[in-house]
């Protein structure tokens, strides 16, 4: 936080000398020592830990791998192999960077539901959440992009029908998938310009991350209560608690991972990436990664006409609006109460709005025929109806449940209320500290 | 006026079942048959190759498959991981003639292969393994059974991650090759094709079948039937597409061990240190 509320003294000759000329030290004490937070996080509020390790972890597997990639059709597929067979732990580079991207988009969407949970979106934070959805448009880019690179039917297939997408778009539609591809179809400038954007993307990210953690830094973090801070009391300093406890949520996610890398490191993926892209062969079925099917499921839900839009446009437009919806969500929701603790009407929304997610991806992976069709459609209708029509109008009608005074209070009356409960019935998951 | 919603509600859900029912009647779904699963001496945890089965797949591989099939990615030198001598090895690679040049004077020119050379392919391109094979060609061996995944479907693929199932490419092959049968009646096979319910992508396929039983000798007692050379060739081709999986297994042990000693710490910790809080 700003210098007004710094802590640092620095004790060395040599430290004194740096903070007079360039604070780097006290700027990283006081945003990862001192600076406060709530006392009553919980362990939802880990995901932004892990997801800045995470894009490290992408990082440093990334360049790597970069140094043993060839680019080039006919040689891509073979080099990624040849990384698995001959290069030294080149397979657990390989499954990290692959299985890491699988992980990286869990812990973001875990990330985005606690945020939609505890209405982290909410006035002073509006900037917060944008600069959060845009890191997120940027990981589906570069995720899309690498997917492509090891040039497996998959990634041949997928880059073809997705980039196919934009010519349905009026007018400039033909020009921007050219501009995409680098042609009239997915080849060698596709994999060029791919490798150079998957390469740069994940550092535009971290830029976008720096600013993301800049404006938390100045509202601070939401808690569970929604409650804003009022008092000394309703804080501690984020290390040694935020950390340790960012540390074992970092370490059970990182446990669950391990299992996946080492043994399972292909169940996330597809088993058709593993023949060599053929442009003559069109698979029996082209689905994308786990992590965009239910946006896939969304654009291919769009099966009718709408008045000018025919289905293939209504069916992209669905798919971007999906994303886009998300910029808008801290004007949408009209609830002057922050967190779904004390609003139980838009829980159980929520908890629906969840359900509807894993349905529409279950959707995305299926062909697209008889109850599929329809179920992608009602999982659409109330995708768009939970934030254009349940946030602004639920924010009007519901009755929200009293809220504490303060944080402080909250913390104390559960102390209170668990000490006269027998051992094991513990607080609701929400509320656990 | 619930009555009417509770009859719009029911239509609304027997219409797209019933046009389930339709569609899978006329939309057919490949493989017909799911493949059975077998327990491989690979899978699990703690799973390793079974070296003498390597070695009886690669002695299928050799006298049947490669004549269609090629192993682009696999060197005469990563066959010590079956356990054979370096000279062994050497002496195998002697055994095939490779392809090297141009010489001196511009030719290319056969010679003996050495450790260091990669399996030599049977057809010079796909082109011709298609035109050979009555238009289809033989895919190459090297990712095979990494690229080969009957789908579990719903609620299966949940439970396959707390089984750690991942032997589903042999299982495939395994099924596939023992799997061909007379076309049941009324079915027509195109000329060329044969009938298997556990192909992945059609009822028949262009590979006639190419194992019966005693066309391998097996030199250590291992009976020679259509059963047992199948599980040879599909663990063979398991460790072609993943020469590294014990290696793997191996240190993911070593780490999930380590990273649980660590969650362990660190929990303690987190409770020492949250403790000094008053509402703890
Ligand atoms: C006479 C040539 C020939 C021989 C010998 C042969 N195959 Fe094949 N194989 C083919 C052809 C052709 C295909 C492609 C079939 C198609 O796609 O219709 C094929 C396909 C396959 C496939 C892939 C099926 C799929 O799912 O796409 C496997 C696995 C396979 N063969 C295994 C073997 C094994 C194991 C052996 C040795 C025991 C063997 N083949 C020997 C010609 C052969
Ligand atoms: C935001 C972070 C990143 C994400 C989400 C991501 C995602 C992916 C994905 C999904 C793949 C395909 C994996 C596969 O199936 O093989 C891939 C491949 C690749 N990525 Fe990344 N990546 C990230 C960062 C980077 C960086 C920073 C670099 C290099 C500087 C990099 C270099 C590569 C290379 C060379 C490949 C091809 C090798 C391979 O397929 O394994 N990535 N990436």
């Amino acid at each position: 936080m700003s210098g007004d509320h710094s802590t640092y003294a620095p004790r060395s000759g040599f430290t004194k000398w740096i903070d007079t000329r360039l604070p780097l030290p006290r700027l990283m004490h006081d945003s990862f020592v001192s600076y406060p937070v709530p006392r009553n996080l919980n362990y939802a509020y880990t995901f932004g830990g892990i997801l800045s390790i995470m894009l490290g972890l992408q990082m440093l597997t990334g360049i790597v791998l970069a140094m043993h990639y060839v680019a080039s059709t006919d040689q891509a597929f073979t080099s990624v192999e040849f990384i698995m067979r001959d290069v030294n732990y080149g397979w657990l580079l390989r499954y990290l960077h692959a299985n890491g991207a699988s992980f990286f988009f869990l812990a973001v969407y875990l990330h985005i539901a606690r945020g939609l949970y505890y209405g982290s979106y909410k006035a002073p934070r509006e900037l917060l959440w944008i600069l959060g959805v845009v890191i997120l448009f940027l990981m589906m880019g570069t995720a899309f992009m690498g997917y492509v690179l090891p040039w497996g039917q998959m990634s041949f297939w997928g880059a073809t029908v997705i980039t196919g997408f934009f010519s349905a778009f009026p007018a400039v539609g033909d020009w921007i998938q050219r501009l995409l591809i680098g042609g009239f179809a997915v080849g060698q400038p596709t994999l060029n310009r791919f490798y150079s954007l998957h390469y740069l993307l994940p550092f535009m990210i971290a830029g976008v991350v720096i600013l993301h953690i800049w404006a938390l830094h100045v509202t601070g973090q939401t808690n569970p209560t929604g409650v804003d801070i009022r008092k000394k009391t309703d804080t501690i300093p984020f290390t040694p608690y935020a950390t340790i406890k960012d540390a074992l949520g970092m370490s059970v996610f990182f446990l669950v991972f391990a299992y996946f890398v080492f043994y399972m490191p292909n169940y996330l993926g597809h088993a058709d990436n593993y023949i060599e892209a053929n442009s003559l062969k069109t698979p029996a079925e082209i689905v994308p990664e786990w992590y965009f099917l239910p946006f896939y499921a969304m654009l291919r839900a769009i099966t009718f006409n709408l008045g000018p839009i025919n289905s293939k446009l209504g069916g992209v437009l669905t798919m971007f609006a999906s994303i886009l919806v998300l910029f808008v969500v801290p004007w949408l929701d009209t609830s002057k109460v922050r967190s779904a603790v004390y609003r139980p009407v838009y829980k159980v929304c929520f908890w629906l709005f969840i359900v509807d997610c894993l349905l529409l991806g279950w959707c995305g992976s299926q062909p697209p025929q008889g109850a599929i069709v329809l179920t992608a459609q009602l999982g659409t209708l109330y995708y768009f109806g939970f934030f254009l029509i349940i946030m602004p109008l639920l924010g009007l009608v519901e009755k929200p449940r009293r809220l504490p005074n303060s944080i402080t209070e909250a913390v104390l009356s559960r102390r209170q209320t668990s000490a006269g409960r027998p051992a094991g019935a513990t607080a609701a998951p929400e509320d656990r500290g | 006026m619930k009555k009417l919603v509770a009859a719009a509600l029911a239509i609304g859900l027997a219409a797209p079942l019933a046009s389930v029912a339709a569609g899978a009647a006329d939309i057919p779904h490949y493989p017909i048959k799911d493949p059975p699963r077998l327990s491989w001496s690979f899978a699990g945890p703690f799973g390793t190759w079974d070296k003498g089965q390597l070695q009886r797949g690669l002695k299928v591989y050799t006298e049947v498959c490669s004549g269609c099939h090629s192993l682009n990615m696999v060197a005469f030198r990563n066959l010590t991981d079956l356990g054979y001598s370096e000279d062994q090895v050497k002496g195998f690679a002697a055994s095939h003639q490779v392809t090297d040049g141009p010489n001196d004077q511009g030719e290319m020119f056969k010679r003996q292969g050495k450790p260091n050379d990669y399996f030599p392919a049977p057809f010079a391109n796909t082109e011709a393994a298609a035109y050979a094979n009555g238009g289809a060609a033989p895919p190459d061996f090297s990712t095979i059974a990494k690229a080969r995944a009957v789908e579990s479907g719903f609620p299966g693929f949940v439970f396959d991650i707390f089984t750690m199932y991942t032997t589903k490419g042999p299982d495939y092959v395994h099924a596939l090759l023992t799997g061909y049968q007379d076309p049941p009646k009324g079915m027509r096979v195109p000329q060329g094709g044969y009938y298997n319910p556990y192909f992945h992508s059609a009822a028949f396929l262009k590979m006639p079948p190419p194992l019966s039983d005693g066309v391998v000798k097996y030199d250590d007692g291992t009976p020679e039937t259509v059963d047992q050379y199948a599980k040879d060739i599909a663990a063979f081709q398991m460790w072609a597409a993943e020469p590294h999986m014990v290696e793997r297994k191996e240190t993911g042990f070593v780490v999930i061990i380590f990273l649980a000693i660590f969650t362990v710490l660190i929990y303690y910790t987190k409770k020492a240190i949250y403790s000094r809080l008053d509402d703890h």
